[in-house]
């Protein structure tokens, strides 16, 4: 049995102090976006009456979900002992962690009283599912500390089954209560559906692991660390699945939504008439973030090509963002049918299809979530042992010869 | 002589005395018989207030009952305030909605307004508490809890909430706005506390439109029930279940 052995990496470079430098800026950006929005008041957004949640929640959301899907690789080492992914385990927690406190920064930062988020810590609505979701995020970030201490201590090893069934069964919860978010809205045809929170699970795994890899070759790429193929092979081939999963999804909630007249208007607003939103649905959503990484993936000679896997990874990511985007902004921007069978109008922009265009303090304040994310992901791995020394097929795949 | 040169002055200073001392007691007496519940007092539930609209008496182009509400609680035009929203941030606790059927082109007006839901989808979603039903049924935001997440917003199905995008000054003391926090009609609770009826209702009375009723709902006998019971009363997206507090007759 090879012991793997995990090793800081040396942080000298100037590519390393480079990338910290663009992530702190970043980050900066993102406070100044805050201070901005939060010292003048949300009329410096254009999010209104009308589009409630806007770009910060793209990102945020995207960040949650993403986080616990990136618990997938330690998940699936620990709970279902494929012991290829072992070596990978703590970089797998760490991200998630990373992510889990990016997407969570611009949720509050965009809070309308960020000043009383210990009002929201400490006095629960428990029948509200975003009250479930504040337990949800903090005990995932005890649980997975928890988790990825016993992964690197070797004096724990023989609790690290029980802790990662823990957090399994923790991020899942998670992911279906954020999926619920959506999910449980009565008011809007383009939610209120059950499959919302098994689709954010499956979204999760699709998006937690393409950032993972993405992760994982510039970490490898960048500290010039074997990274052995048929280990690079395996996560190719499993993020191949999880997209077809999310695809599959995706075609489920549509056909279902078709098959509903009641239904029709909202499909045809996505899939036909919704303007920026059908164009970002068909060339985003489908064909960037869905068909070309699974062509690229398990093509038989592309899939074998890192670079191309990469772009694959990149793809899925801003496909994800679309997906999102196209979720929240354009699940807001149908109007809602309080009238059916009837042309609306008022003063207060019933019955029309409510215009939203990103603004830049938004955009900055959410990319600022990827910037603490990758920072930190950036930071911990010098300090402490999360990267294996080598990942190459020697090394760790237990099937090598 | 003397004897009753003294008695006289007792008698006058006694039955002054007694005068004022019966002045100070009377108003007490007289507020007793008054039914305002005291201000310490919780509200209960054998009282729910509601109300009724009749689309058929509400005109296309009159919007008494929104300029009443703006100069009561200090919004729209009734305020300074919000001069940086666009008019997609402006909040809008009451508004006149006009509906064209498209079958029959049939063409209606109504005011909507939060619509005080037996089981809120505002109240279910707040992670605070902030959105609460009192007991007697009207619908408020705790403007000290409210964390402005604006969950409330994206749950209403009648889009009645409305978010501050900026900084308020001299709001009214009845209809505290803050910047951050989330607001929508309060059936103008401070004066339904007071035996009061929502301004938006008198100013439809005053001006004899006869469009829209206040009352309790609870009341067999009160003029919203009998009327109710009569003509009926539908509420907006009645498929939901909400059991909404405003019904509208009409639709």
């Amino acid at each position: 049995m090879k012991t793997v052995r995990y090793l800081e990496i040396e942080g000298n470079s100037k590519g390393y102090l480079a990338l910290l430098g663009m992530l702190g800026l970043m980050i900066l950006g993102s406070l100044a976006a805050f201070y901005y929005m939060e010292h003048n008041g949300h009329w410096v957004s254009n999010m209104d009456n009308q589009i409630v949640w806007g770009t910060p929640h793209v990102f945020a959301v995207f960040l949650i979900v993403a986080a616990s899907g990136a618990l997938n690789i330690a998940s699936i080492s620990s709970v279902f002992n494929k012991t290829a992914y072992k070596p990978l385990a703590p970089l797998s927690g760490l991200l998630a962690l990373a992510l889990l406190a990016g997407g969570l920064m611009v949720l509050v930062l965009d809070l309308g009283r960020p000043d009383r988020l210990i009002v929201a810590m400490t006095k629960y609505n428990f029948k509200s599912i975003f009250a479930w979701n504040m337990i949800f995020y903090n005990g995932f970030f005890a649980i997975v500390a928890v988790y990825i201490w016993f992964t690197m201590d070797r004096t724990m090893g023989q609790y690290k089954k029980a802790a990662g069934i823990a957090a399994f069964i923790w991020r899942l919860m998670l992911t279906t209560g954020t999926g619920s978010i959506f999910g449980f809205l009565v008011a809007r045809q383009g939610y209120d559906a059950a499959i919302m929170a098994p689709m954010f699970v499956i979204m999760s795994f699709s998006f937690g692991l393409a950032i993972f890899l993405l992760v994982l070759m510039a970490s490898y790429n960048w500290t010039h660390r074997p990274l052995g193929d048929a280990l690079f092979r395996r996560l190719k081939n499993l993020l191949g699945v999880f997209v077809a999963a999310v695809f599959y999804f995706v075609m489920v909630y549509h056909l279902t939504n078709l098959y509903a007249t009641e239904h029709h208007g909202v499909e045809a607003f996505i899939l036909r008439d919704g303007g920026i939103y059908t164009q970002l649905f068909w060339y985003g959503q489908i064909i960037l973030g869905s068909l070309i990484p699974l062509a690229l993936i398990y093509h038989p000679t592309w899939g074998m090509n890192r670079m191309l896997v990469g772009l694959a990874s990149i793809f899925v990511v801003i496909g994800g963002m679309i997906q999102m985007y196209i979720i929240i902004i354009g699940g807001q921007a149908y109007p809602l049918n309080m009238f059916p069978g009837k042309e609306v109008s008022s003063s207060f922009f019933d019955g029309v299809v409510n215009v939203y265009s990103p603004s830049l303090p938004e955009f900055f304040l959410g990319l600022g979530g990827f910037g603490v994310a990758l920072i930190a992901v950036a930071l911990a791995v010098k300090v402490l042992k999360f990267l294996p020394s080598s990942l190459a097929d020697a090394d760790v795949d237990p099937h090598h010869s | 002589m003397d004897k009753n040169m003294t008695d006289l002055a007792r008698r006058n200073f006694m039955s002054k005395a007694v005068a004022a001392a019966g002045l100070t007691v009377i108003p007490g007496v007289m507020l007793y018989e008054v039914q305002a519940r005291p201000a310490d007092q919780a509200a209960t539930n054998k009282v729910r207030w509601g109300m009724l609209i009749d689309t058929n008496k509400c005109e296309d182009g009159c919007n008494d009952c929104v300029t009443a509400c703006q100069t009561e609680n200090g919004w729209g035009s009734g305020s300074n305030n919000e001069q940086k929203s666009s008019d997609k941030q402006k909040a809008q606790w009451i508004r006149k909605v006009k509906l064209t059927d498209k079958q029959t082109g049939h063409v209606q007006s109504l005011p909507l307004m939060c619509q005080h839901c037996e089981t809120a989808p505002c109240v279910d979603v707040c992670p605070t508490g902030a959105s609460m039903k009192r007991a007697d049924g009207i619908v408020l935001v705790d403007k000290h809890t409210c964390i402005g997440c604006r969950y409330c917003m994206m749950a209403c199905p009648y889009k009645a909430r409305s978010f501050i995008h900026e900084d308020m000054h001299d709001q009214e003391v009845h209809a505290p706005r803050g910047k951050g926090t989330v607001e929508s009609c309060t059936m103008c609770v401070h004066r339904v506390d007071k035996d009061g009826t929502p301004a938006c209702v008198e100013a439809c009375t005053k001006a004899d439109k006869k469009a829209m009723m206040f009352g309790d709902l609870n009341d067999p006998s009160s003029a919203i029930s009998i009327r109710l019971k009569e003509f009926g009363g539908e509420q907006i997206r009645a498929d939901l279940g909400l059991n909404t507090g405003v019904r509208y007759q009409g639709l």
